[in-house]
């Protein structure tokens, strides 16, 4: 027994060796001095200046800030309607489509989804001349479209865990269905749909690939600046950004876990 | 029930007065919740496949957009011309390089799952096993790297796989090995890049497979003679079963289209059909040729997959 429990400790710590090391070395190596990003010379804060120098970064950096929150806002929006519908609305006509049109986005590869999209807006251009060239609104449609297909599966799968009396019995006393959704049901998946605007957010800036098809000349988004810099080989602006994005992860990971934490303290206090 | 009454709406037969209770029992409301993101995902999700199968069916041509449109006509001579080009599809049997490109996509995907699964158990087993505030504690740094940004995941890898880089530094310093190897631009530097990226989509299933399972169960094994091994085989994976087909579907899925690993850690030799799709769009600027991939793509990758994860959905139901 004392054997096994050794082997599977070591094994299970080579794992967390294998997922964090990769990132500590790049974090380590953003605060090299040399430009020979193999070659320690020193520390220094050099690169961090010159990421925030750097304009096409910047710029890039924004704009895909921007687009992640109007997708995953609108996408969020669409996602809970569309996962509201299918775990509410009883059967209807074309329900199983609905249901596949939902799912299918997500074992979709990324290159068919943006190759499709393209190939959209270039014949509805051709045929009703919208959208005139592409650019950030292309890039959004498309980040909403993908994105709220996650939305409506965590949405629906917080709906069909939720136990329904509370929304009949809204029912009954004579809620209209609006204000049964805004006053009842939406309280009860507002952690879903938080989770979900999340998810949808960091997909729409992670995104590389959809992106590049259907975006338009002079609409760079971040993944595809640093995707054309670091196609050349290493570079230490990269490792900069690379590494106040980690930190901004792990500080907003360590606050959920705090707050998840604190929320069963008081949970198991009051019982 | 007002929730009920509004489904009349989809029933309706033909006749007037039918159709003149069709109109009342509209709940305008209701319908506005279902038409919007059906409306949204048929314009933009399925009419595009259509698009796509259209394109593929034309030629490629100097132009703007760059293909030919299927569709001649001439209103006064009245005569409306069809052409349908089956060249592409044609090329794509004949030229062993897609096919090659499909296997080797199907390949690289099944023994980097196959990676993924052997490096998560572990990382699973111990979660499921550690006490709840430890739990909590190791399921987060499981799900950290998920959220920082997967291509710079992908470019960590790069510098950590050069000639000379920090793996072969440090093999060349314990003497391990006298010259560099290499690692980066090779299909093994692919598979890591898969098992490092696509990692938490296997650990969690699993762990909320292995979390279900009767410990005692091991106990009584023992017990009863059983060597760990033994009862491993018998007693845990079975138990795992349904975390480990999720998580390797999980895992296989976007693997198998991927563009972004193949891209930056794989070699010129390293052959996907993601890739394949990209340059033919990118580089050779054949729309109609990448058309063609991704339709049989979305048939031999993508419609089975979507059967199988149905026909899993279903078990899972029942």
């Amino acid at each position: 027994m004392k054997r096994r429990s050794l082997f599977l400790n070591t094994t299970a710590a080579m794992g967390f060796i294998f997922l964090y090391a990769p990132m500590i070395a790049l974090i380590v190596y953003s605060f090299n001095k040399s430009k020979l990003v193999t070659v320690w010379g020193g520390w220094s804060l050099k690169w961090y200046g010159e990421l925030f120098r750097n304009e096409q970064i910047i710029d890039a950096a924004l704009l895909s800030l921007k687009i992640a929150f109007i997708s995953a806002s609108v996408a969020v929006v669409m996602g809970t309607m569309a996962g509201y519908v299918l775990s509410r609305f009883g059967p209807f006509r074309g329900k199983m489509i609905l249901s596949g049109w939902i799912t299918a986005p997500l074992v979709m590869p990324e290159v068919i989804t943006g190759l499709s999209l393209l190939l959209l807006f270039v014949a509805m251009e051709g045929m009703f001349g919208w959208p005139s060239g592409r650019g950030t609104g292309t890039i959004i449609i498309a980040h909403v479209t993908f994105c709220m297909a996650y939305v409506a599966v965590i949405v629906q799968s917080r709906l069909s865990q939720l136990d329904e009396t509370l929304e009949e019995a809204a029912m009954d006393l004579g809620a209209k269905p609006s204000s049964l959704f805004f006053l009842v049901t939406l309280p009860m998946i507002a952690p879903a749909i938080i989770s979900g605007w999340l998810l949808s957010f960091t997909l729409s800036l992670d995104d590389l690939v959809i992106a590049s098809f259907v975006s338009g000349p002079g609409n760079s988004t971040l993944p595809m600046v640093i995707f054309s810099k670091v196609r050349l080989g290493v570079s230490p602006e990269v490792n900069a950004l690379a590494t106040l994005m980690i930190l901004v992860v792990a500080i907003g990971v360590v606050a959920a876990m705090f707050q998840m934490r604190r929320q069963a303290k008081l949970l198991g206090s009051q019982e | 029930m007002s929730i009920q009454t509004g489904s009349a709406w989809v029933d309706g037969s033909g006749s007037r007065l039918a159709k003149y209770n069709f109109l009342r029992s509209i709940n305008w409301g209701r319908f506005a919740v279902l038409a919007v993101p059906s409306v949204w995902l048929a314009i933009f999700f399925f009419i595009p496949f259509l698009v796509v199968f259209k394109i593929s069916l034309s030629e490629t041509a100097i132009a703007v957009p760059p293909y030919t449109s299927l569709l001649e006509w001439d209103l006064e001579e009245a005569y409306v011309n069809l052409k349908i080009n089956l060249g592409n599809y044609l090329f794509l049997f004949e030229d062993t390089f897609y096919l090659d490109a499909y296997l080797s996509s199907v390949k690289i995907a099944s023994i980097s799952t196959f990676l993924t699964l052997i490096v998560a158990f572990p990382i699973a087993y111990l979660i499921a096993r550690s006490s709840p505030s430890r739990r909590a504690l190791l399921l987060s740094l499981v799900i950290l790297p998920f959220w920082t940004s997967f291509l710079l995941r992908v470019y960590a890898w790069m510098g950590f796989l050069k000639k000379n880089g920090l793996v072969n530094e440090t093999l060349l310093g314990l003497g391990i090995i006298d010259q560099p190897l290499t690692m980066l631009q090779t299909d093994f530097a692919v598979y890591i890049g898969i098992v490092y990226t696509y990692l938490p989509f296997m650990v969690l299933p699993l762990y909320s497979a292995l979390e279900k399972m009767d410990m005692t169960l091991l106990e009584a094994a023992e017990d009863l003679g059983a060597k760990p091994a033994i009862s491993f085989f018998l007693i845990t994976v079975p138990m795992a079963l349904p975390g480990i087909i999720a998580g390797c579907l999980l895992v296989f899925i976007p693997a198998v289209g991927e563009f972004v690993i193949p891209a930056l850690l794989g070699g010129s030799d390293t052959l996907m059909i993601g890739r394949v799709l990209w340059d033919e769009f990118f580089l050779n600027r054949d729309w109609p040729m990448a058309s063609a991939v991704a339709i049989v793509m979305l048939i031999v990758l993508v419609l089975p997959i979507m059967l199988i994860r149905n026909s899993q959905g279903k078990e899972e139901a029942v």
